[in-house]
């Protein structure tokens, strides 16, 4: 399986991905640039946190006219896993991949620490190693992770089981302690804590390490299957 | 239109005459030599570029007598001072590079900006030398938090930090916030980085090659900043406020693609030299890069990427716009460079050339505006011996006795109010706001005695601290000086780390006032002293005077950042309990010594007397055999004590750990019979660290220390959920430790609501 970490110009946790593809996978994994034109050779997208061209508008907002993000949205159509974390979640949802969007913290402040969210949804392809309901702790590092959708969207997310994560103890506001959300086929996932920071007992927790098993393992499925038909 | 603007500057003769010189902070004595250096008047421009380059920020023209007391060389040193920033080896053809610096003045004036071109100016640093930078760290001092002026700086210079770092993907891992009346209208704010190098990969600031190009890189030059090395040299008084056009703007973003992009250029091994553009800009880089190869340079102003129109050379030599470089590439290798300054979106110009003719040559508009000698610049700015004298404070305290105070005898309340006080109080309301995650390799995190990060594709890691208690060094700024150099290395060695080298932020009151002069030579003298002791030599730093406010100087704070070395990452050790049943054991020996200590302050509400002595000898073994233990896996925890003593170290390692402890002391055994217990618990006494261990090494781990001629003793044991203490079989404290854990969570974020 290939992995692709898309690089904006200030993306800064593309090495964080980087290695955690590395280090718990071992699979192939390229850095792919923001101007890059073709996906075709990966099988999963992560689009990494970090600022993505300074994000002094409003966070993601430039990224989603870079050239690479016509090819996440091909690869997504496809079906193909996009994982965005943090940044790449503000991106994804600028990019209208996956709905809602994210505002500044309620604090108004930026908050890095651990935070211990519920697995809500462990039918995706994302979260399927984990137990449905598991406490997992993963941390947060965000300025603009406040996540809002309308009523009616919140109405949606639910009846389609698209909520993965929420937070245990609300650390920024999020409607419904909203933490990470798929869009509705389930391959495109988007969430705030950094399941990258936590894949190495040195730093303190390894809870991220099932969300890398997870796209393995549903990606080897997805592809015996195809093989065997 | 630019002939307008320049029509307007004064003449050679009226500079001279209406010694105007003299709003640039440049004295009568001094101008007589530039006209000397010269041969005849400067004109406009000449004589800001002059008054930069021979302001103390640049020049230490008060300092360097002192400095040149550091002990600066050591087998692992692979640069000290003198260039961006200091280097040592630490094996396998690695090495780390490090340097701290001031933003003291900017951040009074305008906090958010200040801080962070703070942060990016000492990035800048690092990433010139060719290192990638790895983590930064900060030392801030701010005036009571009580005011909303005090709030106000604290809130906007924590997140102009933030702001920086968190944009531009370096973690910021560590450092202290002190509060106390001194520093008011005159806040500290100290920035370190830690970058991370191979040793064929350091690069140099040298201008080198007769008729090889100049180039600038980075954002078009603005008229931010202009004076501000001269502004960061002179006391600030009310109408510093209207000096904000001295304070640069930060772009971090810029900074990503700037450092990106320079450490690419460095790594395809074309560069000949390079420097940031820090204090004084493209007047300073120009000229120490000219002076380090012995050469000259000739400067292209109309080359200049621009902001604004009709900028002046006086102006462009001045500004200090953020994120900008120089460096010096052979010819043929311009095209290669300028192709990876196009990749990365970066501006690039060629603005000058290295020349034989020693000096710094400025053309603009198709003429000379500007010709200097470079070693006037750079070596003849005049050092000056200020007079010292004992200052009378010095003298009275000498007849203070802080045993004789009145004993108290509430000590569970006592502890409360020293965890309540905001110097002590837990600072997640600073840390949680950077983040000292990213990189994924900060093994420990802000909150223990130092911050810990791991060196991919090795076993190895870095400790790094920044310390120093202004209240010690002000009482007796020798022993001050010697104290705070120590607590650094404790920290490192608690972490698990043999401390390696030192960079040091002089942040003291005006040098014209003879006790502060004295303060300076003391402190260093007892810095020096400790560098020397405990091979930890000076590798740069940064020295900030006048630091001065209405009620007076601030507290002398020479802030020691030092850096150690992990050997193994299972040598890391944090300072929180980590397992019930686990046995306490305390080294060295306490005394009676609350002169300077957080207890004096915050329960009799004085600083006075003399501080904790420190014994350099016994601060070596207890270092030598604590970090001896760690290494052979004996030790479970370890915690310096510092603020707040016994006491203090106990709850912390409580409240981080989750549990309690029983606590018994016995006054003979840790130091005199018959301690007072309020000594006996909040003493600051130097050279003790509390460590725990598991039952089974407990025995091994005290005779270890022994054999390094260790004091050390049994305690107590990790227990249950309080934290209950004896002094000589008597009960003196039973707190909870989850009350003890809310006063010092809560307390800064209450004050900041």
């Amino acid at each position: 399986m290939k992995f692709a970490v898309l690089v904006f110009p200030g993306s800064n946790c593309d090495i964080d991905c980087y290695k955690a593809v590395e280090s718990v996978l071992g699979e192939p994994v390229d850095y792919v640039w923001h101007t890059a034109t073709d996906l075709s050779p990966y099988d999963c997208i992560l689009v990494p946190g970090g600022f993505s061209y300074g994000d002094y508008l409003r966070c993601g907002a430039i990224s989603r006219f870079a050239p690479v993000m016509n090819e996440v949205a091909k690869a997504a159509e496809e079906g193909k896993f996009v994982l965005g974390i943090c940044n790449g979640f503000q991106i994804l949802t600028e990019a209208g991949l996956l709905p809602g969007a994210l505002r500044r913290n309620m604090s108004m402040k930026f908050a890095c620490r651990d935070t211990v969210l519920k697995v809500e949804n462990n039918q995706t392809p994302f979260t399927r190693d984990y137990e449905a309901g598991e406490e997992i702790i993963i941390p947060i590092a965000h300025g603009e992770g406040n996540y809002y959708c309308d009523e009616e969207t919140l109405e949606e997310l639910r009846a389609n089981g698209q909520i993965a994560f929420r937070y245990k103890s609300n650390p920024n506001g999020s409607v419904d302690d909203i933490a990470g959300v798929t869009n509705k086929q389930g391959n495109v996932l988007g969430m705030m804590p950094h399941p990258e920071r936590a894949v190495n007992e040195i730093l303190g927790t390894v809870d991220g390490k099932k969300m890398f098993t997870s796209i393995i393992n549903a990606w080897r499925e997805q592809h015996d299957a195809a093989n065997v038909r | 239109m630019t002939q307008q603007m320049s029509v307007k500057e004064p003449t050679a003769e009226q500079i001279a005459d209406q010694q105007i010189y003299k709003q640039m902070g440049v004295s009568d004595s001094e101008f007589e030599l530039i006209c000397g250096f010269l041969g005849r008047k400067p004109n406009y421009t000449e004589i800001g570029v002059f008054s930069v380059m021979w302001s103390e920020h640049c020049a230490y023209k008060n300092s360097k007598p002192l400095l040149r007391k550091f002990p600066v060389t050591g087998p692992r040193v692979l640069m000290g001072p003198g260039e961006g920033a200091g280097i040592v080896d630490i094996g396998d053809n690695q090495a780390v590079v490090f340097k701290i610096e001031s933003h003291n003045h900017p951040s009074a004036v305008e906090p958010f900006q200040g801080a962070a071109t703070g942060v990016g100016g000492i990035i800048r640093d690092i990433f010139s030398m060719g290192a990638r930078p790895i983590a930064t760290l900060n030392s801030l001092r701010f005036g009571r938090l009580e005011s909303d002026r005090v709030k106000y700086l604290f809130e906007h210079v924590v997140s102009g930090i933030a702001g920086y770092g968190n944009c531009i993907g370096i973690p910021t891992v560590g450092g202290e916030v002190v509060f106390d009346e001194s520093y008011e209208g005159n806040p500290l704010v100290n920035a370190m980085c830690v970058g991370l190098i191979d040793h064929d990969k350091i690069q140099r600031g040298v201008a080198k090659g007769i008729g090889n190009p100049v180039f600038y890189v980075g954002p078009p030059t603005g008229r931010d900043g202009i004076h501000g090395a001269t502004f960061a040299s002179e006391e600030l008084t009310e109408d510093s406020q209207e000096r904000k056009t001295a304070v640069q703007v930060g772009d971090p973003f810029m900074e990503k693609l700037v450092m990106e992009s320079c450490l690419e250029l460095i790594n395809s091994g074309i560069v000949i030299g390079i420097q940031d553009m820090g204090a004084a800009g493209l007047t300073c880089s120009s000229a120490e890069m000219a002076s380090k190869a012995g050469n000259g340079l000739e400067l292209y102003l109309d080359q200049v990427p621009q902001r604004e129109e009709g900028m002046t050379a006086y102006e462009m030599m001045l500004s200090e716009s953020q994120e900008r470089m120089l460096f010096v590439v052979e010819p043929k290798d311009e095209a290669q460079a300028m192709e990876i300054f196009e990749r990365w979106g970066v501006i690039c110009a060629k603005v000058g050339k290295v020349t034989d003719t020693g000096r710094l040559q400025l053309l603009h508009h198709g003429e000379i505006v500007g010709d200097m000698p470079v070693h006037a610049l750079v070596d003849e700015c005049p050092i000056y011996n200020k007079p010292s004298s004992v200052p009378s404070y010095y003298e009275k305290n000498a007849a203070v006795d802080t045993t004789a105070y009145n004993e108290v005898t509430d000590l569970g309340g006592a502890l409360k109010k020293v965890l309540g006080s905001p110097s002590v109080a837990s600072k997640a309301w600073v840390y949680e706001q950077y983040d000292y995650m990213v990189r994924t390799n900060t093994a420990v995190r802000p909150g223990s005695d130092a911050a810990v990060v791991t060196i991919d594709g090795t076993r190895k890691a870095l400790a790094m601290t920044t310390d120093c208690s202004g209240r010690f060094v002000y009482l007796d700024p020798e022993v001050g000086g010697r104290i705070a150099v120590s607590e650094a290395a404790r920290n490192i060695v608690c972490s698990g780390a043999e401390p390696l080298a030192i960079t040091d932020n002089l942040n003291f009151g005006s040098p014209e006032k003879p006790e502060i002069f004295w303060q300076m030579e003391k402190a260093v003298d007892g810095m020096a002293e400790a560098c020397r002791e405990l091979d930890t030599p000076v590798i740069g730093g940064n020295v900030s005077l006048y630091n001065e406010n209405a009620k007076g100087s601030i507290y002398p704070t020479p802030v020691v950042g030092m850096v150690g070395l992990v050997h193994d990452v299972d040598h890391i050790t944090t300072q929180h309990f980590k397992g019930e049943g686990d046995i306490l054991i305390l080294t060295g020996v306490t005394k009676a010594e609350l002169g300077g200590s957080e207890f004096q302050q915050v329960v009799h509400g004085v600083t006075e007397g003399r501080p904790p002595q420190l014994d350099l000898a016994v601060e070596k073994k207890l270092l030598s055999g604590v970090l001896e233990a760690i290494q052979s896996g004996l030790v479970r925890s370890a915690h310096d004590l510092s603020d707040g003593g016994l006491a203090v170290a106990l709850a912390e390692s409580c409240i981080g750990g989750g549990f309690g402890a029983q606590v018994s002391l016995h006054t003979g055994e840790i130091g005199e019979e018959g301690l007072r217990p309020d000594f006996a618990l909040f003493s600051e006494s130097q050279s003790r660290i509390l460590l725990s261990a598991t039952p089974e090494n407990a025995d091994a781990l005290l005779s270890g220390l022994k054999a390094h001629g260790v004091p050390a003793v049994k305690i107590g044991r990790v227990s249950g959920l309080q934290l209950h203490i004896t002094v000589d079989g008597k009960e003196v404290m039973s707190e909870e430790v989850h009350t003890l854990k809310q006063v010092w969570e809560d307390a800064i974020p209450c004050l900041m609501k």
